[in-house]
């Protein structure tokens, strides 16, 4: 059937003879294979806390150590998509675990990640005694705790919001749970479930690198990776193998866009739920060499044919339509709400208790003091980014052809860890004597600014263009302009941007506000440099206080300042 | 055509259905239905909206539970959705990520068949359809026509016994409904469907006697059987047929003297605070009554036959009839509309002149609008929140009935410049002027 055409033009030729295509593609898919085995032997290796390999200075070293870094942030995207698939149907399939799961993911998604990152290192360390495992397993759980959130929130939101009309459908074609799961469910959260993949990937370079190397107390941690690269690079004072990793990392995150995401964004694009035909396709060079490789077709039909029967395959747990009904429902909930409100009392009276016994409430001023040095940091540098990037984001998204050339170096700048930057930035402070107090707070910024850009570039180009050529005839007055036409148009963008920034902006801080140059230590105050000082001596209740001030700060922001005004903005643009 | 001793498809007795209120209780929308499909007839369910006719379509699908009563399917009862019923949706609902044949090959999911048995199956129900040569579409690149006859032919691939259909061509235009409709009852005709009875909801009076060997009429609030109707005419059936026009009429009749009914008995409960008020705005009355006063009308029409001149589906008439009705610029009687001396006077007012009027009857015959405003007038701050009317309204009314009735009720009195509404702080006021 489908065949047909193909047979009259010939292109069934390709399928006998390969051609060139056939040739990158392969090579392309068994050079992936092959780093992927290499990477994970290298993770099981043996590994002792006492003797670890020394990290080399040498550029030649890099490009090994760049692909178990990227090894780590693979592993922790599988984590992550495991985590989403169970984590979000079961919000989204039981109103009891809703009830609890809901809020944790809320929450979980509010606390610094670099903040535990040392509770977790050493209870991976624990976990597996002389194995390169356990310190592997802390970085790849540092770098999944910055991806999960926001992808398993994506899929709840995406399972709640099914269209009445599929869920139908799908109930009168009597599918199993199973079926439905692969048919309709995964597909429909597709689109949401990739963008957002997009961005805890580009959040995850962050932590990759920043949780290779460290130590907690005498703890010393250095995975061979980029970041125990650059590490080794800052102790010994040596620029230019910062350089040389920057330029690592540079390639490492622009491949995995094209040989990941790209084709994976091409793909997704079927999934798009709007009936209407699209006027941008996103396009992959990598994905069209793929479709076009007859090889790799033939190679992958037996594959895709096993994939498909699996999702066919009527598996349900429970028959469908059988649900036990032993309580009654109100009896049940009762009941429930009980648990779980014992749970958190015990939970509550255990941490008093421990914090009573080993905390003062001068620490916790310290602490808190601390949190609002770092809570102004963080307001006065958001705005300063609003204020330089929006005009200039505006500026570029209304002009089409610079928005295609200007957007990828943004997402890509996003996606760049900034901590890479730190030392070139601190051995500019240190030489030019300038004070750290001031000069350490724009590092905090730096990675996450960008996402304010390529936020409002994405608003300004997807701005109605009937809107603009309206307030052109009408010849509105510039100030007018900006405020009652492009601004209003840009908010719920501008919003989107700025949460990430400044949640991106607190997690920095940690690594921001003191940062070390050889034996030199500089260091801004403020709660990250506290949370970081903290870290180094090893003083664990001192961390957990600092972290949860953090966390409390964040969730205060986000619940006065930022879900607000992302309602507001949501609810001035509807039309109808 | 009906034969009350053929074997009955599905049987629904004593249907109750009930939605929970805000306030907690419960709210009606179905109570007391009987209806059976029997086979080899057509069955159409026919009503205003908020009847609750696509409700009643759902439970006979096993898609929902009905709160009290039983479906009896194929003489035995019906737990959930059921092998042999399959669903056309209004909507299409078809998979935007799944092509033409992936998505009639879904319908055959629960039957457990070897692909290639399957692929045969959809191949030739594809075929059936029309719709060869589009396999490999996706939804988002077919017409309204081309997507409907895929969700037809992902309803027909399963041999269904019973085809239920909600309002298969109501999303499509005219023509092209007029199309589908046609090449359907083709196959239904020739015998070349395996489906023994149809059970189908629509408000499309004329579409309703073009296809149904009976039909059976719901009134609303609670949904409730209110007229059942036999269309004892050969197929194919012919418009212009003087008895095809009767059987129209006598439909036009029976739903406008449930609508006047309706709003006798509502206004009854609470001096008429929570009566109804048909979805349709201030402006589309005033053109409907010029063009009722204009020959060759002359202020007295049939709605069947100002429908037709009009090109107004029965979906948009009934609202307007009603809404003039309820002002008493018209009267509805037997499928008739005739214009109140008032309604003439509005007819060939100026604008001002006419919102004057529209004004003053809006507060003699619309309780709500008439107590909002005198709320604000009592208040010093002349203004009063949203939800305080729309509480009340929620007790008697389902939530979308009290919403589209509150929002008909702000736009009239907007045109009546009888108070203001602002939706961001969800309140009421009087504009300064009118205070």
């Amino acid at each position: 059937m489908e065949q047909h055409a193909e047979v009259l033009t010939g292109a069934n030729w390709q399928q006998r003879v390969p051609g060139w295509r056939d040739l990158v593609a392969t090579l392309l898919v068994l050079g992936v294979v092959i780093l992927l085995g290499v990477g994970t032997h290298l993770m099981v290796a043996p590994f002792a806390v006492e003797h670890q390999s020394e990290i080399s200075l040498s550029p030649t070293a890099l490009p090994l150590y760049a692909l178990r870094t990227v090894m780590r942030m693979l592993a922790a995207m599988l984590a992550s998509l495991l985590f989403t698939f169970t984590y979000a149907t079961l919000a989204a399939k039981s109103r009891r675990a809703e009830m609890v799961l809901i809020p944790i993911l809320d929450v979980l998604q509010s606390v610094p990640i670099l903040g535990y990152l040392s509770f977790t290192v050493a209870f991976f360390v624990a976990l597996f005694p002389g194995n390169t495992m356990g310190p592997e397993l802390a970085a790849i759980f540092a770098i999944f705790t910055s991806q999960a959130w926001n992808m398993a929130f994506s899929f709840y939101q995406s399972l709640r919001t099914i269209p009445t009309d599929l869920d139908e459908a799908s109930r009168s074609f009597r599918e199993s749970a199973w079926q439905r799961f692969w048919r309709l469910e995964v597909p429909f959260a597709m689109p949401g479930l990739i963008w957002n993949m997009m961005m805890s990937m580009s959040g995850g370079w962050f932590f990759v690198v920043a949780s290779e190397a460290i130590s907690v107390g005498d703890l010393q941690i250095a995975l061979p990776g980029v970041g125990s690269y650059v590490a080794t690079a800052i102790a010994r004072r040596d620029l230019a193998a910062v350089g040389w990793a920057i330029l690592a990392m540079t390639v490492a995150i622009v491949l995995y866009d094209q040989l990941m995401f790209r084709p994976m964004v091409a793909w997704a694009d079927k999934f798009r739920f709007e009936q209407t035909a699209a006027q941008v396709f996103p396009k992959s060079w990598a994905l069209d060499l793929f479709r076009r490789s007859g090889l790799i077709a033939r190679v992958g039909r037996p594959l895709a044919i096993a994939m498909r029967g699996g999702a066919r395959a009527r598996l349900a747990l429970l028959p469908s339509g059988a649900t036990r009904r032993v309580l009654p429902q109100r009896v049940g909930d009762a009941l429930w709400l009980g648990l779980v409100a014992g749970g958190l009392i015990y939970v509550g009276w255990a941490i008093v208790q421990y914090a009573g016994s080993v905390l003062s409430w001068g620490d916790v001023r310290l602490a808190a003091g601390n949190g609002a040095l770092t809570l102004a940091r963080v307001a006065i540098l958001v705005a300063l980014a609003s204020l330089i990037w929006v005009p200039i984001g505006v500026f570029v998204g209304l002009r089409p052809e610079l928005t295609s050339r200007v957007q990828p170096v943004s997402q890509f700048l996003a996606a760049f860890p900034a901590n890479l930057l730190f030392p070139v930035a601190v051995f500019l402070i240190v030489h030019f004597r300038l004070s750290p107090g001031i000069w350490l707070c724009p590092l905090m910024i730096l990675g996450t600014q960008w996402y304010i850009l390529f936020n409002v570039i994405a608003g300004a180009s997807a701005f109605p263009s009937d809107f603009r050529e309206a307030a052109a005839s009408f010849r509105v007055r510039p100030w007018r302009w900006w405020r009652e036409i492009m601004l209003p148009g840009i908010f719920p963008y501008y919003v989107t941007g700025a949460i990430t920034a400044s949640g991106g902006a607190w997690n920095a801080s940690i690594v921001a506000e003191s940062v070390n140059w050889g034996s030199t230590n500089l260091t801004a105050g403020g709660l990250g440099a506290y949370i970081a000082q903290k870290t180094a001596a090893g003083d664990y209740p001192h961390i957990a206080l600092g972290v949860a001030v953090m966390s409390v700060l964040v969730i205060t922001m986000n619940r006065l300042l930022w879900r607000p005004l992302y309602a507001y903005a949501e609810r001035r643009m509807r039309l109808d | 055509m009906f034969d009350a001793t053929a074997e009955p498809i599905i049987a629904l007795s004593h249907i109750d259905m009930n939605f929970t209120k805000p306030s907690g209780g419960t709210l009606p929308v179905l109570s007391g239905i009987d209806v059976t499909v029997h086979n080899g007839e057509i069955l159409g369910l026919l009503g205003r909206s908020g009847s609750g006719k696509s409700t009643l379509l759902r439970i006979a699908g096993g898609l929902i539970k009905p709160s009290a009563g039983n479906v009896v399917y194929r003489n035995a009862p019906l737990a959930g959705p059921a092998e042999g019923i399959a669903v056309v949706f209004q909507t299409f609902a078809l998979y935007p990520w799944l092509t033409v044949l992936e998505n009639v090959e879904l319908g055959l999911d629960a039957a457990k068949l070897r692909a290639d048995e399957a692929r045969r199956r959809a191949m030739s129900a594809i075929d059936l359809i029309g719709l060869d040569g589009f396999q490999s579409a996706y939804p988002r690149e077919l017409s309204g026509g081309m997507r409907q006859r895929v969700g037809f032919a992902r309803a027909l691939v399963s041999d269904p016994i019973l085809l239920l259909m909600d309002e298969p061509f109501s999303a499509l235009d005219v023509l092209t409904a007029e199309t589908l409709r046609t090449d359907f009852l083709d196959l239904w005709v020739g015998h070349q469907l395996p489906t023994k009875a149809v059970l189908m909801v629509t408000h499309n009076i004329e579409e309703a006697v073009l296809m149904c060997d009976r039909i059976v009429v719901l009134g609303a609030n609670p949904g409730h059987v209110a007229a059942e109707i036999r269309v004892p005419l050969a197929q194919p059936r012919n418009r212009l047929d003087a008895a095809f026009h009767a059987i129209v009429d006598e439909i036009y009749a029976i739903l406008t003297s449930r609508m006047t009914e309706a709003m006798g008995s509502q206004s009854q409960i609470h001096g008429g605070l929570v009566r109804q008020l048909p979805e349709v705005a201030a402006t589309r009355l005033g053109g409907f009554v010029e063009a009722l006063a204009a020959p060759p009308f002359g202020g007295r029409a049939e709605l069947a036959k100002i429908a037709r001149t009009l090109a107004l589906s029965s979906k948009r008439l009934f609202p307007i009839a009603a809404a003039l009705h309820l002002l008493e610029f018209a009267e509805l009687e037997g499928g008739t509309i005739k214009l109140t001396a008032a309604g003439r006077v509005l007819a060939q007012s100026d604008i001002d002149g006419r919102k004057r009027l529209f004004r003053q009857h809006l507060i003699r015959f619309v309780p709500l609008a008439a107590h909002i405003r005198q709320v604000l007038d009592e208040r010093e701050t002349h203004a009063a929140p949203r939800g305080r009317f729309e509480y009340e309204l929620e007790d008697h009314l389902p939530r979308r009935e009290a919403d589209r009735t509150m929002r008909t009720a702000i736009d009239w009195a907007r045109y009546a410049e009888l108070f203001t509404y602002n939706d961001r702080t969800r309140s009421f006021s009087l504009d300064r002027a009118a205070a």
